[in-house]
């Protein structure tokens, strides 16, 4: 995988007046969004505001009315929007019969996933490598935990260098070092590999710790900008009542960050 | 022991549990790791339906009449389960016994169920060389889309949305393979028998996921089960004169129980 030193900021990702209609229901109207590469942006809101549908509108999965747009501000030309998709959690039980290569390979590659093909291996594990996980490659994927699915998860969503990575935050099975982690681990792969991302997030903490950009979601952006700005705006406190306290967040992220 | 390949019914038989274990083996995978035991169960009971729709039509065939009805019902099936935000599994077991009241309703008018009675049970001593080609040709095509749909499903499977953002073809994907099961449950079904056909389908991979770690013994093992009961349960039917589906049903059922028993404890 390529790696940049810093990422070069001309590309960005454009939003126009998302709206989404789902049985006769707006689920979200008039949704303006502005990414551009580099950035580590988070989209918060209660349960319901419509924060899956937003995600599942960019990835093209439900139809919605606006635009996305990807240009390069250089020479103003439109590319075309490749995704990296990192989902909450995968339809799978203990005893699913399949192991990180399968999993991998089943999403990725037309070999039929009973062929182990060397040179699939080899690119499977380098893209493991980059999240530690490249031991894990033979590991049934019903014995992962939490956070290893959530790396291997990574590891295929960004294989192929997107220019764009959504991620539904994981609600369940990971520890709070485990969440640290994701967070670091993202926060270093958009800045080093020149794309923006966008999650989803239930955490208010890891957000005003980790996000370069928050966009407050109810059926609409109701506030968007740095985590201080949205955090104290108006909207934010009449959804989270006016209890969340961003300095307090912000002084314990500050050691915490320098440790590392 | 006198050699029982003697008989030509029994070579048959047996070239013909050769391609069908396998056949609804490797389909078997497919199925179970799709969680979709009760869609290929509500197909097999509709071959029932699709014959009585095919003697209500005069249809002479009543292969034809079952295969292009069971595609119908699959198709339909299918739209159901895309659309719908009821349970699924519900919705199917009603569609399945609404279909089975009908097929039975038309076939038992005037009291000539018997003649059809062997369909539940099947009977694969009764295969003819003739019939053979055409199982075969079926396995040829379990084999192309096994080929190149298994990752799809395999992904479909895990996350629909995430198979979705690599641009894979779910709705068709998922239509084609409903259209496998619908053909090759109603081609086997004469010789394997309504109330069977859905364990020969399921049992070899379940019993197979019990003890496999990857996709690969996934299908080896399942392969191996399908191939030892059929062949065993074709053998032993022969011998102890009793129905070969049932028989090949059991040693696959004691397989399973076996395997589940040894995922338990190892």
């Amino acid at each position: 995988m390529r790696k940049k030193q810093t990422p070069c900021g001309f590309h960005y990702i454009k939003i126009n007046n998302l709206s989404v209609t789902l049985d006769a229901q707006n689920i979200l109207s008039d949704v303006n969004m502005h990414i551009h590469c580099g950035t580590f942006a988070a989209v918060i809101g209660r349960n319901g505001a419509g924060k899956s549908t937003l995600l599942r509108a960019i990835l093209g999965e439900i139809p919605h009315g606006g635009t996305i747009e990807f240009k390069n501000t250089e020479n103003g030309r439109m590319q075309n929007l490749s995704i990296g998709y990192v989902p909450q959690s995968i339809n799978i039980d203990r005893t699913t019969p399949m192991d990180v290569y399968d999993l991998i390979a089943s999403f990725r590659y037309r070999m039929p996933i009973c062929f182990r093909r060397r040179s699939l291996e080899k690119e499977i594990q380098n893209a493991l490598a980059e999240f530690d996980a490249e031991n894990l490659i033979d590991k049934e994927i019903g014995k992962l935990s939490g956070g290893e699915l959530q790396r291997v998860l990574l590891s295929m969503a960004v294989m192929d260098e997107p220019h764009l990575l959504l991620l539904d935050e994981p609600v369940s099975g990971i520890d709070k070092n485990g969440m640290d982690l994701f967070y670091e681990k993202m926060k270093g792969l958009v800045k080093h590999h020149d794309m923006a991302a966008i999650i989803i997030s239930h955490d208010l903490d890891y957000v005003a710790q980790y996000a370069d950009e928050v966009i407050l979601l109810d059926k609409t952006v109701l506030a968007d900008g740095s985590p201080r700005a949205v955090y104290e705006s108006e909207p934010f406190r009449q959804m989270f009542g006016g209890s969340y306290d961003y300095g307090a967040t912000a002084m314990r992220a500050i050691p915490l960050g320098k440790a590392r | 022991m006198h050699n029982l390949f003697a008989y030509t019914f029994m070579q048959n038989a047996f070239i013909a549990i050769l391609i069908i274990s396998p056949m609804l083996g490797i389909l078997g995978t497919m199925v179970v790791h799709k969680r979709m035991a009760y869609f290929s169960d509500a197909l097999g009971h509709s071959a029932l339906t699709g014959i009585a729709i095919g003697t209500l039509l005069g249809m002479t065939n009543a292969s034809l009449a079952m295969v292009v009805f069971g595609i119908l019902f699959a198709l339909l099936l299918n739209r159901i389960k895309f659309r719908t935000k009821a349970s699924v599994d519900t919705l199917i077991s009603v569609c399945a016994s609404v279909s089975l009241a009908v097929g039975l309703a038309v076939l038992s008018k005037g009291g000539s169920f018997a003649q059809y009675s062997s369909l539940l049970v099947g009977d694969v001593l009764s295969i003819k060389k003739t019939e053979l080609p055409v199982l075969a040709a079926a396995a040829v095509c379990t084999l192309v889309y096994w080929g190149f749909a298994l990752n799809s499903l395999t992904a479909i499977s895990i996350h629909p949305t995430l198979a979705k953002s690599r641009r894979m073809h779910v709705n068709l994907i998922e239509d084609l393979f409903a259209v496998l099961i619908a053909v090759l449950v109603m081609l086997s079904i004469r010789w394997i028998g309504v109330l069977l056909i859905n364990a020969l389908l399921i049992l070899p991979a379940a019993s197979a996921r019990n003890i496999a770690v990857n996709m690969r013994q996934y299908h080896l093992f399942t392969l191996l089960i399908a191939l030892f009961s059929g062949i065993l349960g074709l053998f032993v039917s022969y011998y102890t004169n009793v129905a070969t589906g049932p028989v090949i049903v059991i040693y696959a059922g004691i397989i399973y129980f076996a395997t589940y028993w040894r995922s338990k404890t190892g």
